[in-house]
């Protein structure tokens, strides 16, 4: 063996003596989750987030079997594939051809064409051209429409688009956009607010006559009784004429102005206004108004409410449903958490049962989600909830009022689900109190109540927001259970209003994470939803990241507090 | 061993554990001239099947400061702990004798452990805070008792602080968090903290083993002030601080009390060589 030779032996040997591969090898397994994590981070944002950019709008003429037609529209998708294979499908390729490309367009216009979004080779299409006026619709109904602006009738008169004076007509639109829109609003919160006011009125004066059933009331008290409430069913009727009138009033004001459109083939097409949410010409917007009009739609996504069978419009309802579920969750499994922890590690006699109970508390942890949902559905919604009607409802029955999926139900579930995770954390917690502090309460005095009260748990507090944010992580991204007990595609009305009592645990809500699942696989439109599964599972990953560190920021807060015994 | 060392060690040992500390005027003091507050009547702990005390007979002085001292592992803190039964947390523990307390033994079932706790007191080795302000910590032991009026408070705590020397160097932020402050100024709150219930006896194990130099003098100077209230048992690894504070001294081994006596008579004329050897270093 040569010194050379030696040498290198030598110096791999002490390489590998020093640690480094180690090091390095540690240094690899980081750096591959942190590229997983921010590649899917990252593959999310951008189909989620990219689908609100304001596309171009591209004019081109396309042929199919022989005949050519113009269309307008934007490019959601491409691909390019091997020219074989698309033969082989009934395409339609030159010989000479090794890779075509196709493009999915997104045409809109689904009232007057009936596909909003087709597939067309490269190979069939004409020039592409980006015309300034080409404009995009977003509309409550029918989806989008792409097209060119020709008239609008506003206030009675008619505005025609003209090349030169084109100006005039869009910025007449837009006002005439936001005035549809402040009605449009003003429509739903009558309906909403007011009529569902009376409505509420009137449900509570027929489960009161129940009441009075059931209850066998007779003779002068029923009468009197009655005739208290036909007055107030009056009043409530005669209310309800009034709001109607109002409500009359406003959609007559909100049908004044439409919009005439052409399509691309030429066809033209009356659109009311108020059927538009926003229009757009997207070639004729600088960076400042494409970011601007980005703005306003990803705002309109997390603040609306779903159209369309949930492929459009916003997520605000889930959104607003998820938070609601998982505050209640909290709730309601940091006392029980926190309180079997104690239990368990402070007064329970420790022993083989302990040490029993102990290791099905923790394996509880890991009982699939779904097994929850099963023992929720039917211990919370059957048998809990429907005793709670039979005892507190039975004027509504046999419409269910808590035995039936619903908030609580479905708080409750997960807080069963994530308990585990809270009191593994408090037991930890607890367990880590220097014993010294605990008799310096001792000596002075405390009973063991007062130390663990005063002193001790003050102290584990950390550890038990450690707990609670474990606990809203899994709570919040879990869905399989949650369609047992509680979740819905499309809920009537959010959690909270300004009905008595204000949070109505009994009903249905959204979630994302149900919102995903339902908008990816149970859409009608599916190249219409693809694109706010992203941004909707976007949204949940943000949610949770937002509840984490709030949860993280009040821990570090009450660790900065406890500084000299937690660390 | 023959004569001559032992003779030597006894002429070295009260230069060389204690030089200057036991003054030519200093009394000798003889426990049976005492008032006594604790009497320890054979007592015997188990941890288990293991013995950590055996047969233990002990007095301790009204108003006098005693110390335990022994090597590691000898009984001298299971001793103190039993005067306060802080052992009752240890499943394991089990005793016989008796300790009398005004006559009473504190193993009676029917004593109130915790109101046996407001009376002895304890300090122990490590620093010891609540995770709360300066001001609340020293009124803790009050607000268990009920006190919540704020004057009484103020005043109680103004006392106690004063009383532990620390008045001067907090009263300015009594509202902070008591981990705020130097090891020294927490084991000197600590024992603020236990004299503001006023209890009898206070208990000190190893107060100053965490704590530098001159913390440590601030304490021993605390604890010379506090005897003439209160009556104090502390236990040390360090024997000039024994010779330092303390006016009794009993010596343990192996569980066993080896020998009581007046300080400056146990560490200048041992009556058993077994301490002798201790005390001169010689043990082990």
């Amino acid at each position: 063996m040569s010194s050379t030779e030696l040498n290198t032996a030598q110096t791999t040997r002490n390489w590998f003596k020093s640690g480094d591969p180690w090091i390095w090898l540690i240094g690899g397994g980081l750096a591959v989750s942190l590229i997983m994590v921010i590649g899917l981070l990252t593959l999310i944002a951008v189909r989620g987030f990219g689908h609100f950019w304001p596309a171009a709008l591209i004019e081109t003429t396309v042929s199919v079997d022989g005949e050519t037609r113009p269309i307008l529209g934007t490019i959601v998708d491409s691909e390019t594939l091997p020219a074989a294979r698309m033969r082989e499908a009934g395409l339609n390729i030159p010989e000479d051809q090794v890779l075509a490309t196709r493009y999915l367009f997104e045409l809109g216009n689904r009232d007057v064409t009936g596909r909003d979004f087709v597939w067309f080779l490269a190979n069939d299409l004409g020039e592409w051209q980006y015309p300034e006026d080409a404009m995009m619709l977003e509309r409550r109904e029918w989806g989008n429409f792409f097209g060119f602006p020709v008239e609008l009738e506003y206030e009675g008169r008619t505005i025609r688009h003209t090349m030169g004076q084109g100006e005039d007509l869009w910025s007449t639109l837009q006002r005439a956009i936001e005035r549809a829109n402040d009605l449009y609003d003003e429509v739903q919160r009558i309906e909403k607010v007011e009529i569902g006011r009376i409505n509420s009125g009137l449900e509570r004066l027929r489960l009161q006559q129940r009441r009075l059933e059931f209850d066998g009331v007779t003779g002068t008290p029923l009468a009197e009784a009655e005739a208290e409430m036909a007055a107030r069913r009056a009043e409530l009727d005669a209310q309800f004429i009034e709001i109607q009138a109002e409500r009359n009033q406003v959609l007559e004001q909100l049908e004044r102005d439409t919009l005439v459109a052409r399509t691309a083939d030429g066809e033209t097409v009356r659109i009311p206004l108020g059927n538009i949410v926003m229009a757009s010409q997207n070639n004729a917007l600088g960076m400042g108004g494409k970011i601007a009009f980005y703005g306003k739609r990803v705002h309109g996504f997390l603040t609306g409410f779903p159209r369309e069978a949930n492929t459009e419009g916003g997520i605000f309802p889930a959104i607003f449903g998820t938070v609601t579920m998982v505050l209640i969750m909290s709730v309601l499994v940091t006392p029980f958490g926190v309180l079997a922890a104690i239990y368990l590690r402070e007064y329970a006699k420790q022993g083989p049962i302990l040490k029993v109970i102990r290791v099905s508390v923790y394996n509880l942890a890991g009982v699939p989600s779904i097994v929850f949902g099963v023992f929720g559905l039917g211990f919370f919604v059957y048998l809990l909830g429907g005793s709670i009607d039979n005892l507190f409802f039975p004027e509504r029955l046999p419409a269910p009022t808590f035995g039936t999926p619903g908030l609580f139900w479905a708080s409750l579930t997960l807080a069963l689900l994530t308990l585990p995770v809270v009191i593994v954390s408090t037991e930890e917690g607890l367990a880590r109190i220097p014993r010294t502090i605990r008799e310096g309460s001792l000596a002075l005095g405390a009973t063991k109540w007062e130390t663990l009260w005063k002193v001790v748990v003050p102290l584990s507090a950390p550890a038990m927001m450690t707990g609670l944010i474990l606990a809203v992580a899994r709570a919040a991204g879990e869905v399989a259970p949650l369609m047992l007990v509680g979740v819905v595609k499309l809920a009537p009305s959010l959690p909270v209003d300004g009905e008595f009592p204000y949070l109505h645990l009994e009903r249905k809500i959204m979630h994302l994470g149900f919102h995903i699942y339902d908008v990816g696989f149970q859409s009608p439109n599916v190249e219409a939803a693809r694109p706010l599964v992203y941004a909707t599972a976007l949204t949940l990953v943000l949610l949770i990241l937002i509840l984490n560190l709030t949860a993280i920021a009040i821990r570090n807060r009450l660790r900065e507090k406890y500084r000299a015994e937690s660390d | 061993m023959d004569d001559t060392v032992m003779n030597d060690s006894n002429e070295n040992s009260a230069s060389s554990i204690a030089p200057g500390i036991f003054g030519d005027n200093r009394q000798t003091l003889d426990i049976e001239n005492e008032r006594v507050r604790i009497d320890v009547r054979n007592l015997d702990l188990y941890y288990g099947n293991d013995q950590a005390l055996k047969d233990v007979n002990l007095k301790i002085a009204d108003n006098r400061v005693t110390a335990f001292i022994g090597p590691s592992g000898c009984g001298k803190s299971t001793l103190l702990r039993c005067f306060n039964r802080m052992n009752d947390l240890i499943d394991s523990c089990r005793i016989d004798g008796e300790i009398m307390i005004d006559g009473q033994n504190i193993y009676d079932r029917g004593v109130d452990v915790a109101e046996h706790r407001r009376r002895v007191g304890m300090v122990f080795q490590k620093p010891n805070p609540f995770p709360k302000s300066i001001f609340e910590n020293v009124a803790y032991g009050l607000r268990l008792q009920g006190v919540n009026d704020k004057r009484k408070l103020s005043e109680v705590v103004e006392r106690a602080l004063r009383a532990a020397a620390l008045w001067d160097e907090v009263k300015d932020r009594l509202d902070d968090n008591a981990f705020g402050l130097s090891g020294g100024q927490q084991q000197r709150l600590v024992i603020a903290r236990a004299i503001a219930i006023e209890p009898e006896v206070i208990l000190l194990d190893e107060p100053c083993s965490a704590l530098d130099p001159i913390s440590t003098a601030k304490v021993e100077e605390l604890i010379a002030e506090l005897k003439n209230d209160y009556t104090i048992v502390i236990v040390t690894h360090n024997m000039q601080q024994a010779a330092r504070v303390s006016d009794f001294t009993a010596y343990m081994y192996m569980g066993e009390l080896i020998e009581f006596d007046d300080t400056a008579r146990l560490f200048t004329n041992p009556s058993q060589k077994a301490t002798e050897d201790y005390i001169t270093g010689r043990y082990g």
